[in-house]
């Protein structure tokens, strides 16, 4: 099967993935090889068949609703590229046009 | 007596009877380390002074008569996906370059509850996604059998260290191989465990459906006592099992009488290695001068197992890896105006090719419009092969092949072709589909002196049949034994 430049830079932007103009083009390249050999799966019929997301399947895991200790706000924070020491920072979403 | 290259068993025993301690052992493999690494580089971290500190807390606790964990003092490598607190994990991703977990793996804990010491941080290819170790940002590792030769992968670090003789135990993780195919290719025994047998929590995840952790050894005795170490249930990871964990190593020595070898009629195909073949057929033969029997059997499915496994191990990785958003942790881009930009080029930025590939693919296959055909339907082939393993193990007791069709190949020899990259996996991803044991034991060197190992799946929680079905072909043979001159 073959993927349009166009089907590979949607899915880069699904995939939120900035790449470049060589790495689209391979990406375009390998996708549709590896798309071709999954053809083979049309072979075998799966009518009736129940999917299998899990292989030990484990349904309803519960335990009791406890208060257990988690990280601290620091250790939370430890690893992010950007905060003021109590937030993550993102940065600006909606614009607040009043103050510009 | 040597130190390096001994079992864990022998090193534990020399600690035992006060012939040497755990800093003698500790200094002699950070001096293997120092004299094999810059030609293997299989670490990518090494903290030293903390190795020597805990060797010397288990050695003052052994002389003392107090009590010392099953793992009493021995160095452990590990692969840099297992969150270490307050020591640098990166999955070999720039993404995660500067990330310092601020707690261990619930396998991390076990292991320092068990007494092993972690001799430091290993490579891998990058998120684990790769059968070279090629994919990894920062180095990469040789395969100390043949330096021109990748040590395979994911886990090549966690095989080659054990190989080069720096650690005589590692731990690893196998999503579709990761494990048993660097324990293949450099020559040492390598399980995966059930789905479920070992905790995850801690793991950084690839296809949460599929990972586990899991030990490599230079002997049968090694992975026995550290799978027993990590096994059990965890209340941190609600997919591990609630069942006891048996004692792996206490009747290891036990042959089995009249073990079922199960031969898959479907597995001998073009693009298996003529060498690797006869190396698994007299492996065969060995088994059954042992007394066991080889009962030829069918699993009609295996040939979709590759498809099935690249349509739900990149589904599984593209949600995974969602979690990059240059926000919590991880790269952040410099360069962006707005959002959606920062993920885009963070993410750009920091992921490698292979990692970029598998979010595009699972991204694809998930997406409206494809996800029937493909996830959906990878999903119920995925059923199918389980089902021909059920059916299969209520003829036979573990099923024989060979762990990948191919020895180790040279370094760059595949990294243009994924493809092909991809089905070096043909024997190993069913395993992981269908969520069983798998060990991968030494059975015989090629012609070009390259390691041959042979792999045995069991049904689900038969992780001691494996050992023990491993132990007797070892005991019989003593491939394990064999050692490379690493130059």
């Amino acid at each position: 099967m073959s993927l349009s430049q166009d089907d590979v830079k949607k899915v880069a932007s699904l995939s939120r993935l900035a790449l470049t103009d060589d790495e689209l083009a391979q990406m375009q390249q390998h996708l549709g090889q590896i798309l071709d050999y999954f053809e083979i799966l049309k072979d075998v019929d799966t009518e009736n068949v129940e999917p299998l997301a899990h292989a030990i399947e484990l349904h309803n895991v519960f335990r009791e609703d406890e208060v257990l200790e988690s990280l601290s706000r620091e250790e939370a924070l430890s690893n992010a590229p950007k905060t003021d020491g109590k937030y993550f920072l993102v940065p600006e979403i909606l614009r607040n046009d009043k103050n510009k | 007596m040597s130190l390096v290259g001994a079992t864990a068993a022998e090193l534990l025993s020399f600690m035992k009877k006060g012939e040497t301690t755990a800093v003698e052992v500790m200094q002699a493999h950070l001096e293997q380390i120092s004299q094999t690494d810059d030609k293997v580089e299989a670490y990518v971290q090494i903290d030293t002074e903390t190795a020597l500190k805990k060797a010397a807390d288990v050695d003052a606790r052994r002389q003392a008569g107090e009590s010392v964990g099953p793992l009493g003092g021995l160095p452990i490598a590990i692969k840099d996906v297992l969150c270490t607190k307050g020591v640098a994990t990166t999955c070999s991703s720039k993404m995660l370059e500067n990330f310092i977990p601020p707690y261990d793996a619930t396998v991390i804990k076990k292991l320092s509850e068990a007494d092993g010491i972690m001799i430091g941080k290993v490579n891998m290819d990058e998120f684990a996604m790769g059968s070279s170790t090629e994919n990894s940002a920062f180095k990469k590792t040789r395969n100390p059998w043949n330096l021109e030769c990748t040590p395979g992968g994911s886990s090549g670090g966690s095989a080659a260290a054990v190989a080069a003789m720096t650690a005589p135990m590692s731990l690893g993780s196998d999503t579709g191989g990761s494990i048993r195919q660097p324990a293949h290719f450099c020559g040492v025994v390598g399980m995966k465990p059930t789905y479920g047998r070992v905790s995850r929590y801690g793991l950084v995840a690839f296809a949460s459906s599929l990972d586990q952790v899991g030990p490599l050894a230079n002997d049968v005795h090694g992975a026995a006592l550290l799978l027993e170490a990590i096994s059990g249930h965890d209340q941190l990871d609600s997919t591990s099992v609630p069942k006891d964990v048996p004692s792996y190593t206490s009747n290891l020595e036990e042959p089995l009488k009249g073990l079922k070898i199960g031969i898959v009629k479907e597995h001998y195909v073009d693009g298996l290695d003529g060498e690797v073949e006869l190396t698994v057929r007299e492996a065969y033969k060995v088994y059954e001068s042992l007394g066991a029997e080889l009962i030829d059997i069918s699993l009609p499915n295996s040939k979709y197992c590759v498809a099935a496994y690249y349509i739900i191990a990149p589904a599984e990785a593209s949600s995974n890896l969602a979690r990059y958003d240059g926000i919590h942790y991880g790269h952040r881009t410099e360069n962006f105006e707005n959002m959606v930009e920062m993920y885009s080029r963070s993410r750009g930025e920091g992921f490698g090719t292979e990692v970029k590939r598998r979010i595009m693919l699972g991204t694809y296959t998930l997406s409206a419009g494809y996800i029937d055909a493909y996830y959906l339907k990878a999903l119920k082939v995925r059923r199918l092969i389980r089902n021909d393993f059920d059916d299969a193990f209520k003829k036979v007791d573990v099923i024989a092949s060979p762990t990948s069709p191919n020895t180790a190949f040279k370094l760059g020899g595949m990294i243009n072709d994924p493809m092909s990259m991809y089905l070096e996996d043909i024997y190993t991803i069913s395993a992981n589909l269908a969520g069983l044991p798998g060990i991968s034991v030494p059975a015989g060197i090629s012609k070009e002196g390259l390691p041959i190992g042979l792999q045995l799946v069991g049904a689900p929680f038969e992780e001691g049949k494996l050992l023990r079905a491993a132990r007797m072909f070892e005991k019989e043979t003593g491939w394990t034994a064999k050692r490379p001159e690493i130059n």
